[in-house]
């Protein structure tokens, strides 16, 4: 019990956080969170726990997203019909991309993932009378609240959250992490790698997706450079599962977290700082740095990569003991 | 209907013959060893039986079934189990994980597979290790590892490649004991090794084998005076 | 019948190009058993340096390949040996952790340069940067076609120095077999760092090369690490012979693509030769010529 007494008490501040922090702000920047813990989470079933990296995961949100949208563009069906689509469409995407990269070893399946999530953003550009190419898709929000979307999108990140604990503490947790481990000796294991990879796959594709469409829903628009981006999405999702800790359960959401942190430390230009100074100096030279430092969460993002990989191999979730010891200064037991 | 044969087993890599018209038969409820010098073609002729190489012509047949068309994770369902010459334990998981994940191949839920793994590591010995992560062990618990996991799978027929290799004189006795209560418990067992008296001691029958050939099958006492065995291993000077 | 041969002329003077950069990757590729997804982005850079000392110093870009390439190899080698060498000592659970290393580096460098010079589009206009010549009726772009000779020329030079001398020797003996090699004495720490600068500096000489004829802004190297890396997987993982063809096969393929289907077609040529690739040949050009 003691093991979920933390996550339900993140849970229960959640639920109530919105009630207390009325501004939209902040809860923009909590649903933005809670969707990049799906992402991440769906990532790192794939990466972390099956050892099968994608570089592409925007592939697969881009998909979700997409087939939502252009239900309700073209058919006018709820958007929210389209959650479950653009779940199943992702999946579909990813079904026989798998089928044909998981027969290769090595790196092929992760520069394939990179591949796929290039084709996928030009065929969204050409495909005009479909997608409308580069203008984009723009559909009428549900909701004028942030609320409805907190909500719904937090049931999502449980649901998530729970289908990954289920996953891993199953028959099925057990063979990803033994394919991840040696794919010889989990085949003399009796374990049918393909397919097992598969399933990983499919799964971790599926709440992408789903992910993907809640974006559509919440943001009201799409286009292929947003909802396929290489760096926002696909670099972000991996630094969302490295960051956190790959193969953990809620490595992904302490990643999420300083992903959004980053983002906005960025976005905010260091929380203002800069703007200050400049304001306060009257100096030229702050203003160009703040206008700089706005659009530059990429380099951000980049910077983390480098050191997470370097220092914290394992994550922060992973790496606990190593920070606690390096950081704290305090002694492993015994 | 016999037990485990192979007719004529044929493989090529490149334009070498590794395995050259191998044929033998396995009795159940025997030790049957697999000898030869090295290079000789053993641990490809296990690859041949577990599936992990397609042959080039010839026949592997379990229990009137052929199987050498099956992938290898079916080949292990059907009960054939194997352990690697060169240890694959799955490193960042610890010892009762490996052996749990290899239960899964006979039972589904977590609980079944646990109680199966428990009860196949009390009877490998290697409860002392069990909490420990794979990939910290000294080689010898690796090998015990290495023959626990395939246990855990429930096979009739047991492949064990070089599992006494690099240990001392006391982990020796005790792999050698190990392997006559899995024959003991009515596992079959195709055994391959190198040190000779460990072999002469435990086989029923063995099958010796040189550049991909059948050159001896009997006894051990048969086979340690026979001409080409001897040949194989010391040289032509000392037939 | 003109603009099938304009087309097909078009594509090899790129393709020849493509050829250095995938040369660069596929070094990377055989010796450190990586792809490297910053090449692209390596090769911007060398553009910007051919920038800065045109438009500074008016150093003709052909002349400005002795500074560039130096340059490169030096950020290569500085790359390897502090963030990549690294890598292999720490235990992680995380698969292919140097390739997302060169992706980190890969932002790094672009949003480094964007900062420097803004997101704004350059462009080194040489006296021969539009300039063309006629065979018959089919025109060829000067500075392609110096470039096409130049990269031609450094492509063989490569070889002849993979083939020839003992440094050359010890990286293809590293790339073969690290452990082996080891044991015959080589240093293959050394060596994946030469390599790593040695595949700099030739992204660094097609950057240069390309600088008169092309725009150039921080995000011009995301695509070209994309077409880098389809060459290497079409030559065949690790092979220099490989990523010649390679890189011919795709700028050609390119050129025929915009030319018949339209300029939107493009980028996804490449894309749909290299799903074309995993599924029916898996070994890349390799499997075909056995080099």
């Amino acid at each position: 019990m003691k093991k979920n007494l933390y996550p339900l008490i993140f849970l229960l501040a959640l639920i109530v956080l919105p009630l207390l922090l009325r501004q939209e702000y902040y809860q923009h920047l909590i649903i933005l969170f809670m969707m990049w813990v799906i992402i991440g989470s769906a990532w790192n079933l794939l990466a972390g726990y099956t050892g099968r990296v994608s570089f592409g995961h925007a592939a697969f949100f881009g998909s979700g997203a997409y087939a939502a949208g252009l239900l309700t563009y073209h058919y006018a069906i709820s958007p929210w019909w389209g959650m479950v689509t653009g779940g199943l469409l992702a999946t579909a995407v990813a079904f026989p991309f798998g089928w044909i990269t998981f027969r290769l070893r090595g790196a092929y399946f992760a520069l394939a993932t990179l591949a796929l999530n290039e084709v996928l953003k030009d065929a969204a550009k050409i495909a005009e009378p479909l997608t409308n190419g580069m203008v984009g898709i723009l559909i009428m929000p549900t909701f004028s609240s942030k609320l409805p979307y907190y909500y719904i999108i937090l049931f999502m990140m449980v649901l998530t959250i729970l289908c990954m604990r289920l996953t891993v503490h199953s028959k099925l947790g057990y063979y990803f992490i033994s394919i991840r481990e040696d794919q010889e000796a989990a085949e003399s294991m009796g374990i049918n790698t393909t397919r097992y990879k598969m399933i990983s796959l499919c799964i971790g594709t599926f709440w992408t997706g789903l992910a993907g469409a809640f974006y559509m829903n919440y943001m009201g628009f799409i286009d292929p450079s947003v909802v396929f981006s290489l760096q926002d999405l696909s670099i972000a999702a991996v630094l969302v599962g490295i960051v956190g800790g790959v193969g953990t359960i809620y490595g992904p959401a302490v990643g999420a977290f300083i992903m959004i942190a980053v983002q906005e430390f960025f976005r905010s230009g260091f929380f203002g700082l800069f703007k200050y100074f400049a304001d306060k100096t009257g100096s030229s030279a702050f203003t160009t740095v703040s206008e700089f430092v706005k659009t530059a969460h990429t380099l951000g993002f980049g910077l983390l990569v480098i050191f997470v990989i370097l220092l914290l191999p394992n994550g922060i979730v992973g790496d606990w003991p190593k920070i606690k010891r390096k950081v704290f200064r305090i002694k492993p037991e015994n | 209907m016999s037990f485990f044969r192979t007719e004529n087993l044929v493989k090529y890599f490149g334009g070498l013959a590794a395995v050259n018209n191998v044929s033998f038969e396995v009795r159940e409820g025997e030790i049957f060893g697999l000898i030869g010098p090295n290079g000789s073609g053993k641990t490809t002729t296990f690859n041949l039986i577990s599936g992990f190489h397609r042959l080039n012509s010839g026949r592997v047949v379990f229990k009137g079934q052929e199987i050498h068309r099956l992938p290898t994770y079916q080949i292990c369902r059907l009960g054939i189990g194997r352990t690697f010459q060169v240890v694959k334990p799955l490193g960042r998981m610890s010892v009762l994980d490996n052996v749990i994940a290899a239960a899964f191949a006979r039972v589904n839920t977590l609980r079944e597979a646990r109680d199966l793994a428990l009860e196949t590591i009390d009877f490998c010995g290697i409860v002392p290790v069990q909490n420990l992560l794979a990939k910290s062990l000294p080689i010898a618990w690796r090998k015990r590892l290495e023959i626990t996991r395939a246990m855990a799978t429930r096979p009739a027929l047991l492949l064990l490649d070089e599992t006494s290799a690099g240990l001392n004189p006391t982990e020796l006795l005790q792999a050698i004991d190990l392997i006559k209560k899995i024959r003991d418990n009515g596992t079959t067992i195709i055994i391959i090794e190198h040190i000779m008296h460990v072999i002469m001691s435990i086989s029923d029958r063995i099958h010796a084998i040189n550049f991909g050939q059948t050159i001896g099958e009997g006894t051990p006492q048969e086979v340690a005076q026979n001409k080409a065995v001897i040949e194989a291993y010391l040289g032509t000077d000392y037939a | 019948m003109d603009v099938f041969w304009q087309t097909l002329v078009a594509g090899i003077l790129k393709g020849g190009l493509y050829a250095l950069i995938g040369i660069g990757m596929t070094l990377i590729m055989g010796v450190m058993g990586i792809i490297n997804l910053a090449q692209g982005q390596l090769m911007m850079v060398s553009m910007y340096i051919t920038y800065v000392l045109f438009s500074a110093l008016r150093i003709d870009p052909y002349l400005s390949l002795a500074i560039a390439m130096p340059a490169l190899f030096l950020l290569g080698v500085l790359i390897q040996k502090y963030f990549l060498n690294p890598l292999l000592k720490v235990d992680t659970i995380l698969p292919h952790n140097q390739v997302l290393m060169t992706v980190g580096i890969g932002m790094v460098l672009t949003e480094v340069i964007r900062f420097i010079f803004k997101s704004d589009y350059r462009s080194v206009s040489t006296t021969y940067s539009n300039k063309t010549f006629f065979l018959g009726h089919i025109s060829f772009s000067v500075a392609l076609t110096v470039a096409f000779g130049i990269a031609v020329m450094f492509t063989l030079g490569m070889f002849l120095f993979l083939m020839k001398t003992d440094l050359g020797r010890s990286i293809r003996a590293t790339a073969q077999d690290k452990e082996a090699a080891t044991l015959m004495g080589v240093n293959t720490g050394r060596i994946t760092v030469i390599t790593f600068g040695l595949g700099s500096a030739l992204a660094a000489c097609a950057g240069t090369l390309l600088a008169p004829v092309f725009y150039i802004f921080p995000d011009i190297g995301g695509p070209f690490t994309s077409k880098a890396f389809v060459i290497t997987i079409l030559g065949g993982l690790g092979s220099t012979v490989g990523a010649i063809f390679g890189g011919l096969t795709l700028g050609i393929a390119e050129s025929v693509g915009s030319t018949y289907l339209g300029m939107d077609y493009e980028n996804i040529i490449g894309m749909i030769i290299f799903v074309g690739v995993l599924v029916f040949l898996p070994s890349g050009f390799k499997r075909l010529t056995k080099v």
